[in-house]
């Protein structure tokens, strides 16, 4: 038995449909901020997975960048997360509706 | 069984277990500390595939710096515990879980459709050379010297933009 590429891919599409589910069901905005951080992680598997499969370091390279822009992403909402705690003292995303017509 | 199948079975049967303990917890700390737990996981399926370079980073920048993050700003914020996993609107829950389901079966269908591994078949010594730091090094300020500029600079636009977020007051 070894283990071929689709292993990794079913793991991947598992963890990311997990995400989904989290991202759809959970209503703190701190948790579904992790479900997208599942997901992000979840692509990167598929990517190294092909990478490693494919013998080149491109795909490598492109979690490198996904990685940044995760950081980045986890930077700029968690600080736009503080700010509306700061105004409406809540997480809870069924509470903040100011933006809905 | 060779040793690559079991350490992905251990890795990959973590990773996922951790990744539905996450979103059935009730209380963020709890759903961070999994995440990380997954993160780790993962890192070592990156190893089984020889990726090390991405497999540090990946503990480092993941697990390290961005869950920090988040646990300092859960511990600040101090959210109150959600209700109970399924008790609040279990019709739009179970609505999203189908959802959910439906599309990993027609994923599912996909990959066994296309068969991959039919084609790609796990070239050993190139595999390890792709992974280490020194092709990737290369591959990186060579061919991909502009995306890595473009990187470092959105970061510095992430930094100003979470300290002004952030910041109380706007003079």
């Amino acid at each position: 038995m070894t283990i071929t590429i689709e292993y990794y891919l079913i793991l991947s599409a598992f963890m990311f449909l997990v995400g989904v589910a989290g991202v759809l069901t959970r209503r703190n905005a701190i948790v579904v901020f992790m479900c997208i951080e599942l997901m992000l992680n979840s692509a990167n598997l598929t990517m190294i997975a092909f990478a490693s499969y494919l013998g080149s370091s491109v795909g490598q390279l492109f979690v490198f960048f996904v990685m940044t822009v995760a950081a980045a992403e986890a930077a700029v909402g968690l600080a736009i997360i503080i700010a509306i705690f700061r105004n409406k003292l809540t997480v809870n995303i069924d509470e903040i509706n100011i933006l809905k017509w | 069984m060779s040793l690559e199948v079991i350490l992905f079975f251990i890795f990959g049967f973590v990773a996922a277990v951790a990744a539905v303990m996450m979103i059935t917890r009730n209380n963020p700390v709890i759903a961070a500390l999994y995440l990380i737990l997954n993160m780790a996981s993962l890192a070592g399926l990156y190893l089984t595939l020889n990726a090390q370079f991405i497999a540090v980073a990946q503990v480092i920048v993941y697990a390290g710096a961005i869950m920090v993050l988040f646990l300092f700003v859960i511990m600040l914020l101090r959210p109150e515990n959600e209700k109970k996993f399924l008790e609040s609107n279990p019709k739009i829950k179970i609505f999203a879980f189908v959802v959910a389901g439906f599309v990993f079966v027609q994923l599912i269908y996909i990959i066994f459709f296309s068969a991959p591994s039919n084609i790609l078949q796990k070239n050993l010594d190139a595999s390890v050379q792709a992974g280490t730091i020194e092709s990737i090094g290369n591959e990186l300020f060579r061919n991909y010297v502009l995306p890595f500029e473009a990187a470092g600079f959105l970061l510095l636009a992430a930094t100003i933009g979470a300290i002004l977020l952030a910041k109380k007051k706007i003079e």
